[in-house]
């Protein structure tokens, strides 16, 4: 199968319609919400993440997947300066990513951490309170309303965070990084551990933020959150393998094909779809015939002919819908079998 | 970016405010004082003034060390916890994501110690001296008021606190056990608590002139020992536990 090696984030602009003009690496012309060109780091002999670039522009959901111990978190860190890249150069925010400008990069994005990390003896305000007064923003009561009214936490306020289920402390913690309305923001595994109503509450609040055109960069492992909320994708595997928006990958590690359901078998299979010049190569399954096609909206009209002259009782022509799910998994187990080799 | 005392302010309230809620704490508040103030004062208000001076003098000087105990392991307790403890809970990590600087991340946690311990500190000892004015023989409450217990008292209490503080802290950010850096913190911050001790006990003649000589060694302990954790701040290593 086909994979795309990911090019230098100057050059991936041009497949994401969301981002805006190249930045520069010295912060100079940024109109970029991140970059990051050849960015690694290794724990001494451990490599968490290896030259990795990737552009994402204002506005944009950035999804970040990639199996657990693929440095997400690690990715995540370093952007947010909490760790120093081995090598590589980053501009986040408009602002490179140095030691000398990581109190500044931290004003202008925000950070939610797997765990929501919330003083569980103070009140949701209290601790609202606690992070205005780090990002020493103004106005703080009409910021924790706003903030608290974003994730439907309002009459929540008074309460105790420890007394809250998880799904609510991670809406508060949701709320804590909408604070200073960042330009940034980095939601790493927001959902991990909620259960389904609450992942679907969380979901409903980054769809909303989406709208509001507040850029996201969203790590995760569950790949139907990745293709609900964002507009581009990247696959880590420790290197990064693959980035586009979902339909791109879909077309760029699966050929096109169509799924043919017939009521029986054909009795000369390669006589039929021989005859139609869009099919490339076509297999027998259990329910009917998988066929690679050149271009699937010329080669259905003429399968249909084609099965109709051959007396087939046709059930369905479909073209196969390949998920996130299926790239995601095809590059995963393509890692898993290089290494085994 | 400058330092701001803004964030060491939201960091304050946000500790002093934990503190009053956290039961662990506010019992080892309370109990590290009642039991460093009781002894000392049965000892002095059943002392014999009849003996000899050198042993009322012992007395004396042992009574007011229990006092000067509290500045030491207090903070001790706090400050191992102030670091290893957020780490544990996971708080730390959201904190230090924020533009808060290393220098004022430590300001605050020592703060957050010094304040209360200063307080307590000094009302314990108010309280030993107004108890000894109303139940002690004249003698002894002569002895206490005049020479150099109450500088002492004034004087250490702040310095021993902060170097205490500074121990606590320097072990609570290379810690990843709440219990260990409690013992080793308290173990580490009690080398200048065995000087004054030489002096409380008369095994160093006290005098003003050695009283501050001490202290202002004590200080530029203190500072020395701001620095080196200031330094030792790597917010790498705090969140990941690896060196950065």
């Amino acid at each position: 199968m086909p994979v795309t090696t990911p090019q230098p984030a100057t050059h991936l602009a041009a497949g994401a319609a969301a981002v805006g003009p190249t930045v520069a690496l010295d912060g100079s012309k940024g109109e970029s919400a991140l970059l990051a060109e050849r960015l690694t780091k290794r724990f001494g002999d451990r490599v968490a993440f290896d030259d990795v670039s990737f552009e994402v522009g204002y506005g944009e959901v950035f999804g970040f997947l990639g199996p657990n111990g693929a440095g997400k978190t690690t990715t995540v860190r370093t952007l947010g300066t909490l760790i120093a890249p081995s090598s590589g150069a980053a501009v986040v925010a408009g602002i490179p990513l140095s030691a000398g400008n990581g109190s500044a990069i931290r004003s202008r994005i925000s950070i939610m951490p797997e765990s929501p990390g919330l003083y569980l003896r103070l009140t949701v305000t209290e601790n609202l309170e606690c992070f205005a007064g780090l990002y020493e923003l103004g106005d703080v009561h009409a910021r924790i309303d706003h903030a608290l009214g974003a994730v439907n936490l309002a009459d929540r306020a008074r309460d105790l965070c420890g007394s809250l289920s998880k799904g609510l402390r991670q809406r508060v913690a949701l709320a804590r990084a909408l604070l200073n309305d960042p330009a940034v923001l980095f939601l790493d595994e927001p959902t991990s551990g909620l259960d389904p109503v609450a992942s679907r509450e969380v979901h409903e609040l980054i769809a909303s933020l989406r709208e509001r055109g507040v850029t996201i960069f969203l790590t995760t492992h569950r790949l139907e959150e990745a293709e609900r909320l964002c507009d581009r994708v990247a696959i880590l595997n420790t290197t990064l393998r693959m980035i586009g928006r979902p339909a791109e990958l879909r077309e760029q590690l699966f050929r096109r094909s169509l799924e043919v359901r017939l009521r029986a078998p054909l009795d000369h299979p390669k006589a039929v779809f021989g005859a139609v010049p869009e099919v490339e190569g076509w297999e027998q399954t259990p329910s009917g015939y998988t066929l690679t096609v050149s271009d699937p909206d010329l080669a259905a009209p003429a399968l249909a002919r084609a099965l109709f002259a051959a007396d087939a009782d046709i059930l369905s022509i479909a073209e196969a819908r390949h998920s996130l799910e299926d790239v995601y998994l095809e590059l995963i187990d393509e890692d898993v079998e290089v290494k085994a080799r | 970016m400058s330092f701001s005392w803004t964030r060491v302010g939201a960091i304050l309230r946000k500790e002093l405010r934990d503190y009053r809620r956290n039961r662990f704490v506010i019992a080892t508040m309370a109990a590290v004082p009642v039991v460093f103030i009781t002894l000392p004062m049965i000892q002095l208000i059943t002392a014999s003034v009849t003996g000899n001076t050198a042993h009322l003098s012992l007395r004396i000087g042992l009574s007011l060390l229990y006092m000067l105990v509290i500045p030491v392991t207090m903070p001790s307790v706090v400050c191992a916890y102030s670091v290893v403890g957020e780490r544990e809970q996971g708080t730390l990590e959201p904190v230090l994501t924020t533009p808060i600087r290393g220098e004022e991340f430590l300001i605050t946690k020592a703060l957050a110690a010094f304040v209360p311990t200063l307080v307590i500190a000094y009302a314990v000892f108010g309280i030993f001296l107004a108890v000894a004015a109303l139940f002690a023989h004249p003698v002894i409450v002569s002895a206490i008021y005049s020479g150099t217990h109450v500088l002492v008292q004034f004087l250490f209490t702040p310095l021993l606190a902060g170097w205490a503080i500074w121990v606590g802290i320097a072990v609570s950010t290379r810690s990843t056990d709440v219990r260990v850096a409690q013992q080793l913190s308290v173990l580490g911050s009690l080398p200048p608590l065995a000087i004054l001790a030489l002096m409380s006990l008369n095994v160093i003649s006290e005098s003003i002139a050695l009283a501050i000589g001490i202290a202002a060694a004590l200080l530029t302990f203190d500072l020395l020992a701001w620095r080196v954790v200031a330094g030792m701040f790597d917010r790498e290593r705090l969140v990941t536990g690896r060196r950065g």
